[in-house]
């Protein structure tokens, strides 16, 4: 893994050298945009489902407190453990805590995007638990020591190709095999093996029932039930904000979140734990980690909405042709430029610029969450705060001096226009990032105040 | 103070003033045929369904699609004599080697083909993810119509485990290719009694 955290805008430079990539990765996440639309089309109560997943998002966002208090109680009563953290660091302590006391020093996990969030997989490698990642998507990424480009789609960015050639290197499958079919048997094997081994495994979860204690875990391959169902131990890591109130609720979330992702109707296991199996523990790890303060700024807690399922970024044109990775955060895309800010706001300030505002991801997202005017108001406030980029910053202020004198704002128009018309190559230059990709007007002759004050006289 | 009350105490603080539940989150779908919706649906996601008449041509349809199968389980009276071997194992682990599990569903799902079993038909949770090969009865007057329905019959927490199956285990995560048979059953075939 690169440790040189580049910002937005050069790490998608490095990322669109190789054109034919770009436009790989491009089409590939518009197809799966596209069979989001179809899967859509077929629902003709789509629009009233998302009103109606948002307003129980409203309800659960201010009722917050009591749900997780409730939540609590009942999934002790199920026999569940409840543990509490306050950041990342916390919740990697008590998983860790949880496998030493397992006497394990080997854990499978299923895919969880709050565990890349708090690095708990660098935590416990370097405490010496091996962790094996049991999603195809995040084996490989794993494999190849990378975070995840995608939350849905872990290993979007790589080609068979670049999967045969890790497989070849960490399963010895035959050296430029590139079949799908091929390489996910092998991996198969491979995992089979990991999850009849394991004592240990970890879920994320994707839907938490306030009313009865438990939890809900979606995926498509399985991988989170066969690691849950033959541990001793199962650990399942949720951010707060993924309480709902009632399982009833699960009707609404379940049609509308595989259909956002993938297209599918719905993921081929829902599973609903409620109680361990005998003889089994069951552990929560309820983390904060920034969302309590995300929850009190009004302007971004809608942000807590979200149920993780990609829609926004396979339609952003900016995540489509820049990369998950170019984000530098657990989360890429819209959402995850609107989350990145609240953890660390030095550190993501480049984020909200990385939208065009289209307003595409506001359109997909299937809880309603106003993706496009949070990403436009983080900018304000990383401006205000002093975080904006700087080359934006700098011009910033000048343009204020400018604007703030009528006589600087007209001479700057005529140097402008002229500048513009006798020496293009002053705005026409790769140093000037908006001419980059763009070409500049032709700069008008008169400028509208000249060609106000003429015409009044006439 | 402790971890827990700190974050409960920063939620309230923080948390905006009380909004009420929506009343109208359940809608109706209208499907004209129940069982051919939740077979159209099943064929989406890479399943089948085959409507039957009755066990013994469950058993025939078994038996040419799955010659010479062995390592096969039942928790179906009817079928439990085409098994060679049980589920009762006292550790789950034992069930790596299965081959052929048929269980039963008591609910389905027409838009999305999800059929939900929880642990009054899995004698272990794992079950149904470890077989190499998926076979689910369900009957048809079970099928309604979509989720919301499901979930006004369903209590989620009667067991202590229960799941919606939809499809064989599958994935896409090498180039959006659609691979079947990821971790767990190959393939699922669903039998649909009258
Ligand atoms: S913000 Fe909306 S569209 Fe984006 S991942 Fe979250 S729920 Fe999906």
């Amino acid at each position: 893994m690169s440790q040189l955290t580049l910002d937005h805008a050069s790490a998608s430079v490095e990322f669109n050298k190789n054109e034919p990539r770009v436009d790989w990765h491009d089409e590939t996440l518009w197809f799966v945009r596209t069979k989001r639309d179809r899967a859509v089309a077929q629902i003709p109560e789509w629009e009233q489902l998302r009103e109606a997943a948002s307003q129980i998002k409203n309800h659960v966002l201010s009722n917050m407190h009591d749900l997780l208090v409730q939540f609590e109680e009942n999934a002790k009563q199920n026999g569940i453990t409840v543990h509490w953290a306050a950041d990342g660091a916390e919740h990697n302590a008590i998983i860790h805590g949880l496998i030493q006391k397992a006497g394990a020093t080997r854990m499978v996990k299923s895919k969880s995007m709050l565990t890349e969030e708090c690095h708990l997989n660098d935590y416990l490698t370097q405490h010496g638990i091996e962790v094996i990642d049991s999603d195809l998507g995040e084996r490989i990424v794993q494999m190849r020591k990378e975070p995840p480009s995608h939350i849905v789609l872990p290993a979007i960015h790589l080609t068979k190709a670049d999967v045969g050639e890790t497989f070849h290197e960490h399963l010895g499958t035959e050296k430029g095999a590139t079949d799908p079919q091929y390489l996910t048997e092998a991996a198969r094997q491979h995992l089979r093996e990991t999850f009849l081994t394991r004592k240990v495994a970890l879920t994320g979860v994707n839907f938490a029932i306030a009313e009865t204690g438990g939890f809900v875990v979606c995926t498509n391959e399985g991988n989170a039930d066969m690691g849950a169902h033959l541990a001793d131990v199962h650990i399942a890591a949720m951010g707060f904000e993924k309480i709902i109130p009632r399982a009833e609720h699960l009707g609404v979330y379940l049609r509308l979140l595989a259909r956002s992702a993938t297209g599918q109707p719905i993921t081929t296991f829902s599973s609903h734990f409620h109680r361990p199996r005998p003889g089994q523990e069951m552990h929560i790890v309820i983390v904060d980690n920034g969302r309590s303060r995300q929850l009190g700024r009004p302007d971004f807690r809608n942000s807590l909405k979200c149920i993780r399922c990609a829609a926004c970024m396979n339609t952003c044109p900016v995540y489509r042709r820049s990369g998950g990775h170019s984000y530098h955060s657990a989360v890429a895309g819209p959402i995850g430029s609107i989350l990145a800010p609240n953890l660390d706001m030095k550190q993501n300030a480049d984020l909200p610029f990385a939208s065009t505002l289209c307003g595409s991801c506001s359109n997909v997202c299937p809880v309603k969450i106003d993706i496009h005017d949070q990403l436009y108001k983080w900018r304000q406030v990383l401006m205000q705060e002093g975080y904006g980029p700087t080359a934006k910053t700098v011009s910033m202020k000048a343009m204020a001096t400018v604007l703030e004198s009528p006589r600087l704002y007209r001479m700057a128009g005529k140097i402008g226009r002229g500048v513009l018309r006798f020496a293009p190559v002053t705005v026409e230059n790769r140093f000037n990032p908006w001419y980059n990709q763009r070409e500049m007007p032709e700069p008008p002759a008169e400028s509208f105040r000249d060609w106000y004050v003429n015409h009044k006289k006439s | 103070m402790t971890t827990r009350e700190r974050i409960l105490n920063s939620i309230q603080a923080n948390q905006p003033s009380l909004l009420p539940l929506p009343e109208q989150f359940t809608f109706t779908s209208s499907f004209p045929d129940l069982t051919k919706q939740f077979s159209d649906s099943l064929a989406f996601v890479g399943g089948m369904a085959v409507v039957v008449p009755d066990h013994k041509t469950i058993e025939a349809h078994l038996k040419e699609h799955y010659p010479g199968m062995t390592s096969v389980a039942s928790t179906c009276p009817e079928l439990a004599h085409l098994a060679d071997r049980g589920l009762d194992v006292a550790d789950p682990h034992e069930l790596a080697s299965l081959n052929l599990t048929i269980i039963e569903g008591p609910l389905a799902v027409a838009e999305n083909a999800a059929i939900w079993v929880d642990e009054r038909q899995l004698p272990h949770r794992v079950v149904p993810m470890i077989t190499q090969y998926l076979a689910i009865i369900i009957r048809q007057s079970t099928i309604v119509p979509n989720m919301h329905d499901a979930y006004k019959k369903l209590k989620v927490n009667e067991t202590g485990f229960g799941t919606f199956i939809s499809g064989p285990s599958k994935t896409a995560d090498i180039e959006q290719s659609l691979v079947i048979g990821a971790h767990g059953a190959r393939s699922l075939i669903v039998y649909v009694l009258p």
